[in-house]
């Protein structure tokens, strides 16, 4: 057993775990805070997708322990019912799901996406390297590639997001 | 997950001497492809050193014009800092062109160096592998090959090198900086620091028991135009059938390595000689001695085609 302490959603929480618990774990089993999602479990479908200090990550390939300090920001703690996060309510607005299993791993990787494209950061799908990226369809597709929809909702998110950068679909 | 006790490091030469101390220990950064091994059990480390703490995240210019990457740099960060994308193109195009957004900001530069082989019978635990289990076969010759290498291989092995990063790294010729377990350094050449599977395909590395990795540098910028140019089954977030680095300079001199093809970055210097007379002639002296199976001899002509359309767009 080891000692970790998260700030989870602005609050701090002690928690003390197996070294096995992933970072998913610990939010779903020891937290309650079951919004994230256990898809894989393997890094391949994004379901986990939380923001660890504001960048997004898998959370089912971290170990908790390894996180000692860090902000954590899962689908929770950016919005509840009656106040919703702009990203979650582009999605309803949207249809941005059908079953909603991969959705808060979509919230919160496309909150993140958005911000890694206000900070510069280049894609695979960035013609001009030494230019800053452009907002397109085909920059959130190919950011969003992370995150598996079985039920093939792509087009609707992509229109979600679209909405929230500020841009018409 | 077998159970397994748990470190954070405080210095590299701690890292590096505290695994060569504890049998069966592992460092562990990102940890984006040791956990997912770990979990199947691929991996059983009996004590992890979390190497995250230290300050080994900086990517620094070198006295003579190169630049010094951290081991820690996380692929997002190396791919998006504005002196790579200017002096060392193929080098963010790769990253880009590897994984997904969640991936790219855990995985650190000396963890994609050591990433292991997505070869589906290195993971099936119920098959015969000679790189997870030494000695118990391959069950990849005679299988399903569609994937694996076409050149390099051996008896005991046809996996392939999964990483992107690792074959812009090999164009640019970058060097690997480590610290060993009795705080000695050694500067490693990327050509020497993949093996090739040989009679021992568990060993994929030059690094010694305990050796931890410092940073990786690069040389003065080649200039020329620089390509990651990658094939996949699917157009994002998948690993290459094959892919070409090149850097390409205006008199039709260039580099050109390989991914996806053999069981490391693959570059044969000799063969670039060809490279004014067109992909032909230059895959042909690239992939001189391959030996493809009938899944994937395909590879052979997709590297040609491949190359030729990096060429040509050199060219315009």
């Amino acid at each position: 057993m080891s000692k970790v302490s998260l700030r989870v959603n602005g609050e701090v929480r002690n928690l003390e775990l197996d070294t096995r618990t992933t970072l998913l774990d610990a939010l779903r089993e020891h937290l309650q805070l079951t919004g994230s999602k256990k898809g894989c479990d393997h890094g391949q479908c994004g379901a986990c997708t939380v923001m660890v200090e504001g960048r997004r990550i898998y959370s089912c390939l971290t170990l908790a322990v390894m996180h000692e300090g860090d902000a954590v920001t899962t689908i929770e703690g950016l919005g509840q019912p009656g106040n919703l996060h702009p990203m979650q309510a582009a999605f309803v607005k949207h249809d941005g799901y059908q079953c909603g299993y991969c959705t808060p791993g979509q919230i919160c990787a496309s909150v993140a996406m958005l911000e890694e494209i206000k900070a510069g950061v280049p894609s695979h799908a960035t013609a001009d390297l030494t230019a800053p990226s452009q907002l397109t369809a085909e920059e959130i597709r190919e950011r969003m590639s992370g995150n598996i929809c079985r039920c093939g909702a792509y087009s609707n998110i992509v229109d979600a997001i679209t909405e929230v950068a500020g841009r018409p679909a | 997950m077998k159970p397994f006790t748990y470190e954070r490091a405080r210095s590299p030469a701690e890292a590096a001497a505290a695994a060569a101390r504890q049998p069966g220990a592992k460092f562990i950064a990102g940890g984006t492809n040791l956990l997912d091994l770990m979990k199947l059990q691929i991996e059983a480390p009996a004590h992890l050193i979390d190497v995250n703490g230290l300050a080994l995240d900086k990517i620094e210019p070198m006295p003579e014009g190169g630049l010094r990457i951290g081991a820690l740099v996380r692929n997002t960060d190396l791919a998006a800092d504005q002196r790579v994308r200017r002096d060392y193109g193929v080098l963010s195009r790769a990253l880009l062109a590897g994984a997904s957004g969640q991936l790219r900001n855990k995985a650190t530069t000396a963890g994609n160096l050591l990433q292991r082989t997505r070869c589906p019978y290195f993971y099936d635990t119920a098959q015969p592998c000679n790189k997870r289990q030494p000695g118990s076969g391959c069950s990849a010759i005679g299988g399903v090959t569609r994937q694996h290498a076409v050149i390099g291989s051996s008896e005991a092995c046809i996996a392939t090198h999964p990483s992107d990063m690792a074959i812009a790294m090999r164009a640019l010729d970058a060097v690997v900086e480590t610290v060993k377990a009795d705080g000695a350094t050694r500067r490693i050449p990327i050509a020497e620091f993949h093996r090739l599977p040989g009679e021992t395909p568990h060993i994929e590395t030059s690094l010694e028991a305990g050796e931890f990795i410092t940073a990786v540098t690069l040389s003065p910028p080649l200039g020329g135009r620089q390509f990651y140019r990658k094939v996949r089954d699917r157009a994002s977030y998948a690993f290459a059938l094959v892919s070409v680095a090149a850097v390409m300079q205006r008199d039709g001199t260039g580099r050109v390595a390989l991914g996806g093809v053999a069981h490391k970055p693959w570059r044969v210097e000799a063969a670039e000689a060809e490279l004014p007379r067109g992909a032909k002639p230059a895959m042909a002296a690239i992939l001189d001695g391959a030996r493809p199976t009938d899944d994937n001899a395909f590879k052979v002509t997709l590297a040609e085609r491949t190359l030729a359309s990096v060429l040509a767009e050199a060219r315009g």
